[in-house]
């Protein structure tokens, strides 16, 4: 016991001290934050590109319609200018060439050349405009045959958008504000990161081992402490590392928290999501005036309802078990191999269950009833990634209760299969290892 | 008194025997040398004793008792495949692996400080293992190995890789280590140490054991009567009054006296050669020729092949 405590406390000092482990722990959250911020700021971002757009309108429907909008500027031309530019965009002033056929009220069809890859926006943009335009002359002609005086303004008025408020009943019986939308988010960043953590530091704990064999201090170090000491101190010293660096995000999360809702007071939260709504304004106006103007304190409230002290007992939770599970096979592994290439083909038949998980991470967490969802966060090897994307949405007790349950005799199975694995295959050089041989290995008797 | 005794011990690996029925004890306070071709099970038996490996069969005993667990920090090991953590600070792991050993950090601080100025290396404390050269590293494996004042020592193979400055040094220090009551265990192959150090060996061929017992007494027991001469005459005359009793071994000539090697056949003793000898030259020095701990090897090694 004193020398599993000696082989944790070295190894868990050994990482922590680290200047990689300091930075990286105090960056990260920032690291995270900055690449969500990037892709935020850009998908806002008013495009800035100057372009000029040829048309050449065959149907004489828009002449004088088409007017500039940000940056992009639309220049009618003629038909013998566009049979030229047609094969010649290269080199002329226009950015594409926009070709607008005598059928387009008819069949809906319009044409855009260009020699480069258009971006997403543009061609949505000149969809709405031409489609905006026919919608409108379509339905002024429809309401001039009508006869009916005022069909316009009555139309306009029966243009609805629902917003639909998701609430919660608890046990208690209180409602409480809901949202998938939030719940989703939550779930996918649950799975995400176990599947980080159980990854990294499963990962850790193999190169450990792999650098005691590779160095052969092995030899010696067992000849001080049992393997299955050594082992145990080890991952424990891993594990530990991973719940200060967590511990240290919560913290720093906490502080974060504390600082964005002094900086979204009621006004200020207002302010934003009235520009917000502005923004969104040009796309769906009637979805914009039925939103309510505090939106981001209603988020906040949301992220408030969802059963956080559950959700951080079960990250707890799954994270350990997780790792443990994993841990000990990739122990094993670095007992078992003494070379980095055959560690590398190991590697993936033994934690493919995890990789499989995340990879229906995304499906499991849209559809967190689902069979999937179900069978994943039960078999013990996807649970700890499947069972924490659902777990923010809530579930049953039993099946919560089921699937720690399972994961638990698995993983005691797990470290005691290991631990054999481990000490044969720390003094074991020179021979080229596979699965099959590692289950020969169990079979070996004491 | 015996220290150490191993009983009958078996060891099998997969479809290999790696010992078979070996027994044997080692003196206190004397150093006990384990010969034996590659493979003949020399590491396996070091790797029993560290408890690395449990036997098949037989028993283990130190003081009389049998080993338990515990008894784990009173071996100092130096394997034959020896490495340091390449990142860490010299001075740092020397703790840690004294720890290990059940020293506390205090007294370990103590007794590396003691050794790290007898070999000169203080200045290394903070230096990682990986600046250093691998003679320096031997120099801390060595001390990492006796810091925790183990009654028995175990190297194996540890000359290997030693440069001949380091080797001495070494050797010194076991020697040094005996005379302050440790009791050491080595393996080799380096046959000239063994005839310099060992009081004891054993020999292990195949995973048999198939000689042990003082250095001495199994050179004597290896001797074949040889014998070494310095004579003053011709070596006709000497040649001719052998006759064909006597095989001469070797032959050479110089001012001082001429030298000759014979080997007598059954049947004769020592006064009978001296007397053969005595009529056809003037004898100056006459001795029996015992054999090297190299040839004591090679010859053990091959008639146990041959049967």
């Amino acid at each position: 016991m004193n020398n599993t405590f000696l082989i944790l406390k070295q190894e868990y000092l050994k990482r922590v001290k680290k200047k990689s482990f300091i930075i990286l722990t105090i960056l990260m959250p920032f690291l995270i934050a900055g690449v969500y911020g990037l892709v935020i700021y850009f998908s806002i971002k008013d495009d800035t590109e100057e372009r000029t757009i040829a048309v050449y309108d065959e149907s004489t429907l828009f002449l004088g319609e088409f007017s500039d909008q940000g940056t992009t500027n639309y220049h009618f031309i003629p038909k013998e200018e566009y049979a030229q530019l047609k094969s010649k965009i290269k080199g002329s002033e226009y950015y594409a060439v926009l070709y607008i056929p005598g059928t387009i009220y008819t069949n809906n069809q319009a044409q855009l050349f260009s020699e480069k890859q258009l971006p997403f926006e543009l061609t949505e943009q000149i969809e709405r405009k031409l489609s905006r335009f026919i919608e409108n002359d379509k339905r002024q002609k429809v309401i001039e045959d009508s006869g009916i005086p005022d069909l316009e303004d009555r139309l306009e008025k029966t243009k609805t958008w629902i917003t639909l408020n998701t609430l919660k009943i608890s046990d208690s019986g209180e409602a409480k504000k809901s949202s998938s939308v939030v719940a989703f988010i939550a779930s996918y960043a649950m799975g995400l990161l176990i599947y980080f953590f159980v990854f990294m530091y499963g990962a850790m704990v193999m190169r450990s081992v792999m650098e005691e064999k590779k160095s052969r201090i092995i030899e010696v170090i067992i000849s001080s402490v049992k393997p299955s000491q050594l082992m145990a101190g080890k991952i424990i010293g891993t594990a530990l590392v991973g719940l200060t660096q967590v511990a240290i995000w919560v913290v720093l999360g906490g502080v974060g928290l504390f600082i964005v809702q002094g900086f979204f007071s009621p006004e200020s939260a207002q302010q934003m999501s009235q520009s917000l709504m502005e923004s969104q304004g040009q796309m769906n106006p009637a979805m914009a005036q039925a939103a309510e103007p505090n939106k981001v304190m209603e988020i906040m409230e949301m992220v408030g309802n969802l059963n956080l002290p559950l959700i951080m007992f079960s990250f707890v939770f799954y994270f350990l078990a997780g790792y443990l599970l994993y841990s000990s096979f990739l122990g094993a592994v670095g007992a078992a191999v003494d070379n980095d290439e055959d560690s590398q083909q190991m590697v993936f038949p033994v934690t493919f269950p995890l990789i499989l998980s995340i990879m229906l991470l995304f499906p499991i967490a849209r559809n967190p009833e689902g069979s999937l969802a179900f069978w994943c966060s039960i078999i013990p090897f996807t649970s700890p990634v499947a069972m924490m994307a659902r777990v923010p949405y809530g579930l049953p007790a039993w099946e919560l209760l089921l699937s720690m349950g399972l994961l638990v005799l698995t993983t005691v199975g797990a470290i005691f299969a290991a631990a054999k694995i481990y000490r044969i295959g720390l003094l074991m050089y020179g021979k080229k290892v596979n699965i099959k041989e590692l289950i020969k290995w169990l079979r070996y008797k004491n | 008194m015996e220290l150490f005794e191993a009983r009958n011990v078996e060891k099998v690996f997969a479809s290999t025997k790696a010992l078979s029925d070996v027994s044997i004890s080692v003196q206190e306070q004397s150093i006990f040398g384990l010969l034996g071709p590659n493979g003949a099970g020399k590491t396996t038996l070091i790797r029993i004793i560290n408890q690395i490996t449990a036997p098949d069969k037989g028993e283990i005993f130190l003081n009389g008792k049998p080993m338990t667990r515990a008894d784990i920090s009173q071996i100092g090991y130096l394997p034959e495949e020896r490495g340091l953590y390449k990142k860490l600070k010299i001075g740092e792991q020397a703790i840690y692996l004294a720890q290990l050993k059940g020293m506390s950090q205090r007294d370990a601080r103590k007794n590396l400080k003691y050794w790290f100025e007898k070999f000169e290396i203080m200045g290394w404390w903070n230096k990682k293992v990986e600046e250093l050269s691998k003679g320096m590293q031997q120099k801390v494996q060595f001390i990492t190995t006796v810091v925790h004042k183990p009654k028995l020592l175990i190297f194996d193979e540890p000359f290997s890789g030693f440069d001949p400055i380091n080797a001495n040094l070494l050797k010194e220090e076991i020697l040094n280590l005996k005379k302050e009551g440790a009791t050491i265990i080595f393996s080799t192959h380096n046959m000239g140490s063994v005839e310099e150090l060992c009081d004891n060996i054993a020999l292990i061929n195949k995973s048999v054991k198939i000689e042990d017992g003082p250095t001495d007494a199994i050179r004597e027991k290896y001797k074949s009567n040889i014998y070494d001469i310095k004579y003053r005459g011709d070596f006709k005359n000497v040649d001719l009054a052998l006759g064909t009793a006597y095989e001469i071994i070797s032959h050479s000539e110089n001012q001082k006296g001429n030298n000759l090697k014979v080997q007598y056949l059954n049947g004769n003793s020592n006064n009978d050669l001296l007397h053969a000898l005595m009529q056809a030259a003037e004898i100056i020095s006459f001795e029996e020729v015992i054999p090297s701990m190299n040839d004591v090897f090679i010859k053990a090694v091959q008639e146990s092949n041959k049967n």
